[in-house]
């Protein structure tokens, strides 16, 4: 078997704004002495003019960001998700999503796979602090091709989007020719008739590992990669909810308020069924190996696995 | 004294009409830091920027962002009077319903750059529109007003840095500085002083107006900023809140009130007064 391909979906996005900055003259990068981190350093050398570094300033840079969006520009604001949706959070919902300005938002470093840094930089409370804005778009890609795709779609949408990415690298598992991106739409990648999982980020490749262990031991999972957690594709979960009766949701999140409480208030309301929300069980990461933590809070394909089989 | 300081004089009274008719109609909102102010909204909106009332969104505009967003009423009350939407449409203010917002709300009111209210980050977007015009070569100035208790945020100094290091010399930042917060005189509160050596540090052109209020005095500080070039200029105005309305004067109290029926007739008493005595000149 050959090596899987690895990278990390922050990589994408630098690649990605390369791109886009070749075919957009638009296309602002604003970056806050992170550079080299969130990658936004290889849109830098490519066109040094269009890459504003703003300094450890994060609501500042936000700002600034609504202020070229009010003149046509696109800003693709980045740091890491801690400070993009944490720190500055009262600044992307009044200067950004209350006038629904075209500010692009990626931020990097999501979630526990940070690793080393520890809690403080782990930031696993963004998708909660960003869908509950109005008119916010909100998506976390599973690999390099879905970000890349991400990227692009973003700066096709008109109005707010922010974008998770993340430091580990991560398996590339989108590469067939049928993959198509769009965002609100989620994508199935495994049929099954006893119980969905739904998963976004770098969940969803252990999640499907999980799928086929779960096979082994009888039980047929249905897998869905919601990428886009704001708008949700809920007639794609109502559907899969009342085709197969349990749904589990696996996120690098908190449990409250991330895909997980996204999916069980749609199914609440549209389709009771029982739902177990896997994740970051409302405690603080801690500094470790990225792939020893997911371990430990029980996110790789093994956690995944043994905590579904114990729900279905 | 030349006609065009007079004509001023007389549109900022006018101006000042607007903002205690839209308050006090309202029952709610800010006279206080709006009649300190009411001077600055019509220099820009009358004289200094280059704006088209018909063409609200015309891209080579000059921007203005109301940084201190709660003084809306005598932002709203220069617009209207400029052309922008119907005087008479003050009366609207914070109502339900309403385009006229309690704090601006560029997607619904002609004429508002940035939606603000949230002290400490209009000037961020200010800055950022000088930014886009410097790499665009476009030549519109950005103008952006903080009132002197705003500038205890902390992010107003990160644009500040920005703007300075970035030598944005189509930028100008005015602070208002009418000595006054809710909780008090600023310099008991958490005092900002000394206002223009903070921004020299910060690498501004500082000009210091010792009458905010008076239109010649406007006039020099604005000339001498579009001028400066290689650095951002902030321009601080010494400035009386509430000016005009006598009772409301230099009153704390008067920052975010609304007045009563018999408040509001004495208001206006004054300012028909005020008015009356220009007309005399």
């Amino acid at each position: 078997m050959s090596e899987v391909k690895k990278i990390a979906t922050r990589a994408s996005y630098g690649n990605a704004l390369v791109e886009l900055g070749k075919k957009h003259e638009d296309v602002i990068v604003l970056d806050a002495d992170l550079a080299a981190a969130t990658q936004t350093g290889v849109f830098k050398k490519e066109f040094p003019e269009r890459h504003i570094d703003c300094g450890i300033a994060e609501c500042n840079m936000v700002g600034i960001g609504a202020g070229l969006a009010t003149t046509g520009k696109v800003p693709f604001v980045s740091t890491f998700a801690m400070f993009a949706a944490g720190r500055a959070f009262e600044q992307v919902r009044n200067s950004v999503g209350y006038p629904k300005l075209n500010v692009k938002i990626g931020a990097t470093h999501g979630g526990i796979s940070v690793g080393e840094d520890g809690a403080t930089h782990q930031c696993c409370e963004d998708f909660a602090l960003m869908r509950s804005i109005p008119g916010m778009v909100v998506a976390c890609p599973s690999d390099d091709i879905e970000a890349k795709a991400l990227v692009e779609a973003a700066y096709e949408h008109k109005g707010p989007v922010y974008m998770r990415f993340g430091r580990l690298a991560v398996p590339v598992i989108n590469d067939r020719p049928d993959y198509k991106f769009e965002l609100g739409k989620g994508i199935v990648l495994r049929e099954g008739k006893d119980l969905t999982i739904v998963a976004n980020g770098l969940c969803v490749a252990p999640a499907l590992e999980a799928a086929e262990k779960l096979a082994a031991d009888g039980i047929d999972a249905k897998v869905i990669n919601i990428h886009t957690i704001k708008p949700l594709d809920e007639d794609l979960i109502v559907a899969a909810a009342k085709e197969t009766g349990k749904v589990v949701t696996v996120e690098e999140h908190s449990i409250i308020g991330g895909l997980g409480g996204a999916v069980c208030e749609c199914l609440s309301e549209k389709a009771p069924v029982p739902v177990k929300r896997i994740g970051i069980n409302d405690v603080f990461g801690e500094s470790g190996p990225a792939a020893a933590l997911l371990e430990k809070y029980g996110l790789d394909a093994e956690g995944i696995y043994k905590q579904i089989k114990a729900f279905a | 004294m030349n006609m065009e300081k007079l004509e001023l004089q007389k549109i900022a009274n006018e101006v000042r009409k607007g903002i205690v008719t839209a308050v006090h109609a309202a029952k709610a909102g800010h006279p206080g830091g709006s009649l300190s102010a009411a001077d600055l909204f019509t220099y820009l909106y009358f004289e200094e920027m280059n704006i088209d009332p018909k063409d609200p969104q015309k891209p080579d505009r000059d921007r203005f962002v109301l940084s201190k967003g709660h003084t809306a009423p005598g932002l709203y009350s220069a617009l209207a009077n400029r052309g922008y939407f119907p005087v008479e449409d003050l009366k609207t203010l914070r109502h339900l319903g309403s385009y006229l917002q309690g704090h601006p709300d560029m997607k619904h009111i002609p004429g508002v750059d940035m939606s603000s209210g949230s002290l400490g980050q209009g000037i961020s977007a200010a800055v950022g529109m000088a930014l886009s015009a410097k790499l665009s070569n476009d030549s519109y100035r950005v103008y952006t007003l903080l009132g002197d208790g705003e500038i205890e945020e902390g992010q107003v100094w990160e644009a500040a840095m920005f703007a300075g290091h970035r030598k944005l010399d189509n930028l100008v930042v005015i602070v208002d500085n009418n000595g006054l917060q809710i909780d008090g005189p600023i310099e008991e509160v958490c005092s900002p002083y000394p206002i223009d050596k903070k921004f020299e540090a910060f690498n501004f052109h500082v000009i210091n107006v010792a009458d905010g209020n008076d239109m010649d005095q406007l006039k020099a500080a604005f000339d001498e900023a579009r001028a400066t070039k290689g650095m951002p200029t902030a321009i601080v105005m010494k400035t009386v809140k509430g000016k005009g309305v006598s009772f409301m004067e230099n009153s704390v109290g008067w920052h975010g009130k609304a007045p009563n029926d018999e408040q509001y007739a004495q208001a206006m008493e004054d300012l028909e007064k005020a008015g009356e005595a220009l007309c005399q000149k």
